[in-house]
């Protein structure tokens, strides 16, 4: 047994997160996030998902004979906890699955959607819709990064088991951590800098254990997404998603909450985590019931 | 990252696992919890069987008499033995874990002589002499001193929560042995001494815990006597001494348990199934996130003593992650167990009952969360220091 990441991994790892960080910084993000305001909708930056069809974002675990990069889940989670770091927008986990069924998806050049549960993510943009729309409304997404649609009740749309208990849930799970290990990182450097009563915030046990809180929060939702990546064992997967679910909603919550008022602005990229996270935690089947399948095999 | 086992480590675990098999039922009937001569006759009868089965400080190194298993072997180690329901570790817990392990690291040759094989054959059994009333959490506070006289310290002060104090041949103490001023800061100045018990001037006052029983006590030193040559470690290189080994435990500390409290979470669903409770929604989700949760510090666990294997023992990030977790997750299990059970949780009858009065020292021993959260935070995440 080594549960460690292997070399390989770790540059990996390290070559998505040079490539986001030169492709999709802060800046970037609220370009992204002021272009949605203006235009009432998210826009999505095509050129972007070609690079990262190039780079083989969406084909990591296709066979090389099929034009893929071979690799396993393990690497792939790597890939989408960067993406969930920077909080990059669109399909990435309907893509991703798509590759190798529909053409185009695996280079980027074809953008994948799924309806799964009541909501459809991207779905004016996307190429291709897995699953059963009919019906859908426009809503008001909470996230300005993920346009939402509302299935109506009783027409759940699903795509199919795989996203709900599988690799779609798993690589969710991924983003999630990404999202939950920023903002903790985002709440201690704040707390480093920001001042008050005459002292570095951070020095104030009341916000250093919410700081280290997040940490264990984040930590062991790590354990959790790894360990079912290479497990790949279904009610693990169940059980890392919840966990994730909960690190990236309540690390967002309590890093907002160490920003003080600056926090509750627009201008803090916190609110950003906290409604992608929201809009994650949505995706797939709900906490009750991935609770109750993980009681049912005690 | 690999979660499979060598053929290698497979193997261990099969010969383990057969000798457990064959030897636990050939163990006498487990002693009254509140009889401590009786638990510790049972306690160093188990450590004898393993000393003869050759599995004693099995992670101890091997020039230190230990068995230099790998981390992952004493990780299967500690899984089969939970699994086989084999004895805790009880009155040997100080001696095996923390006394021993400082003693191999920082001994002298003669030291390590005179004290490790008493604590591998099951001879000796230590006890802890660290926190103080006045120095808990923040043992670095501590007030015992010891003054220098000829080839003897002479040692005076109060210890507290003094773990097997009842029934120990040895007490692993600090002391201070300078003074706190502008030059010696509270780290400094704290040495570690191997006390043995029955030297004059030393009282020992059983403490009775929430759960009824006397795990601890209070021990009061009046002037009582070690030999210098007692010290293991420099004068005033105490602290290092301590630290430097506890670290190291805490990757496997808690494998045991968390292999049992997943077995309990198991239990509860039975139970719950029988009795009705399992029609409960609101129940039967939160046992399903306890199966998630015990599931991901399994993981945890896993993940800690791979990184110590490439590390050589230095401890990361998820030692403190782990133990701030667990302490809660174990209350949490045990208040589950106890809307399992109903009013049957109010019979100290039933173990879950004491279990869960138990875990509530979980929070507090070993570091109370809010101090590890300052660990965390200071330590880990680089915030600046509080006053």
């Amino acid at each position: 047994m080594d549960f460690q990441l292997t070399e390989d991994q770790r540059a990996l790892r390290d070559g998505v997160r040079d490539l986001l960080e030169g492709r999709f910084d802060r800046a970037a993000l609220r370009a992204a996030v002021d272009a949605s305001e203006r235009a009432g909708t998210a826009p999505l930056d095509r050129e972007l998902w070609r690079e990262l069809g190039a780079a083989g974002f969406f084909s990591l675990t296709l066979p090389e004979a099929e034009g893929g990069v071979g690799l396993g889940l393990p690497e792939a989670v790597l890939a989408f906890e960067e993406a969930g770091r920077v909080l990059l927008p669109g399909p990435l986990v309907a893509t991703f699955l798509a590759a190798g069924d529909i053409p185009g998806a695996a280079s980027g050049d074809v953008m994948v959607t799924s309806a799964d549960g009541s909501l459809v993510a991207w779905l004016d943009e996307a190429d291709v819709v897995r699953g059963d729309v009919s019906g859908a409304v426009p809503a008001r997404s909470v996230d300005p990064l993920t346009p939402l649609h509302r299935l109506p009740a009783g027409g759940s749309g699903a795509s199919g088991g795989a996203f709900r208990a599988g690799a779609g849930a798993l690589l969710t799970a991924a983003e999630q951590l990404g999202s939950a290990a920023r903002t903790t990182e985002m709440a201690v450097q704040y707390a480093r800098e920001r001042a008050q009563f005459g002292q570095l915030i951070g020095a104030f046990q009341a916000v250093k254990h919410l700081c280290a809180q997040m940490l264990v929060r984040a930590e062991t939702a790590r354990a959790a997404v790894y360990a079912a990546a290479v497990t790949g064992d279904p009610l693990e997967v169940c059980g890392a998603k919840l966990l994730a679910d909960d690190a990236a909603v309540r690390n967002a919550r309590d890093c907002l909450q160490v920003h003080g008022g600056m926090g509750f602005t627009w201008e803090a990229d916190v609110h950003l985590h906290l409604k992608r996270a929201w809009v994650r935690a949505g995706a797939g089947r709900s906490a009750g019931d991935a609770e109750e399948a993980l009681a049912a095999a005690l | 990252m690999d979660l499979t086992y060598t053929a290698e480590e497979d193997e261990f675990r099969a010969r383990l696992s057969r000798w457990l098999a064959r030897t636990l039922p050939e163990l006498p009937p487990p002693p009254d919890p509140l009889d401590w001569p009786g638990r510790r006759a049972y306690d160093m009868g188990w450590q004898r069987r393993l000393y003869d089965a050759g599995y004693a400080g099995l992670h101890w190194p091997v020039d230190a008499g230990g068995r230099g298993a790998t981390p992952t072997q004493h990780l299967i180690y500690l899984e089969e033995t939970e699994k086989a329901g084999a004895p805790y570790v009880g009155a040997n817990f100080v001696g095996l874990l923390h006394a021993g392990p400082t003693i191999a690291s920082e001994g002298s040759a003669e030291q390590r002589a005179r004290w490790l094989p008493p604590v591998l054959r099951g001879d000796e059994v230590w006890c802890q002499g660290f926190s103080e009333p006045d120095a808990g959490s923040d043992l670095a506070s501590l007030r015992t001193r010891a003054w220098r006289d000829g080839d003897h310290y002479v040692v005076s002060g109060s210890k507290i929560w003094t773990s097997h104090a009842e029934v120990a041949d040895w007490c692993e103490l600090l002391v201070r042995t300078t003074p706190v001023s502008e030059s010696v800061p509270k780290h400094r100045g704290i040495s570690w001494l191997a006390m043995p018990m029955d030297a004059p001037g030393i009282t020992v006052r059983p403490l009775r815990t929430l759960a009824g029983s006397t795990e601890f006590a209070e021990m009061f030193l009046d002037e009582v006597r070690v030999p210098v040559a007692n010290r293991v470690g420099d004068e005033n290189d105490g602290w290092r001494v301590t630290m430097v080994t506890l670290s190291y435990e805490r990757g496997t500390a808690f494998v045991g348990e968390v292999v049992a409290c997943r077995r309990v979470l198991g239990e509860l669903a039975r139970e719950a199934s029988k009795n009705g409770r399992w029609d409960d929604a609101v129940l039967r989700r939160r046992l399903g996130r306890l199966s998630a949760e015990f599931g991901a510090l399994w993981r945890l666990t896993q993940w800690n003593v791979s990184e110590s294997q490439h590390t050589g023992g230095v401890p990361g990030v998820g030692g403190s992650v782990f133990k701030l977790r667990y302490s809660h997750a174990r209350q949490e299990l045990y208040d589950a167990a106890a809307d399992v059970l109903g009013p049957g949780a109010l019979d100290l009858g039933h173990p879950w009952a004491l279990d869960r009065l138990s875990s509530l020292s979980y929070t507090i021993a070993a570091g109370t969360s809010q101090i590890q959260q300052n660990i965390v935070a200071e330590r880990i995440l680089g915030l600046p220091k509080g006053r």
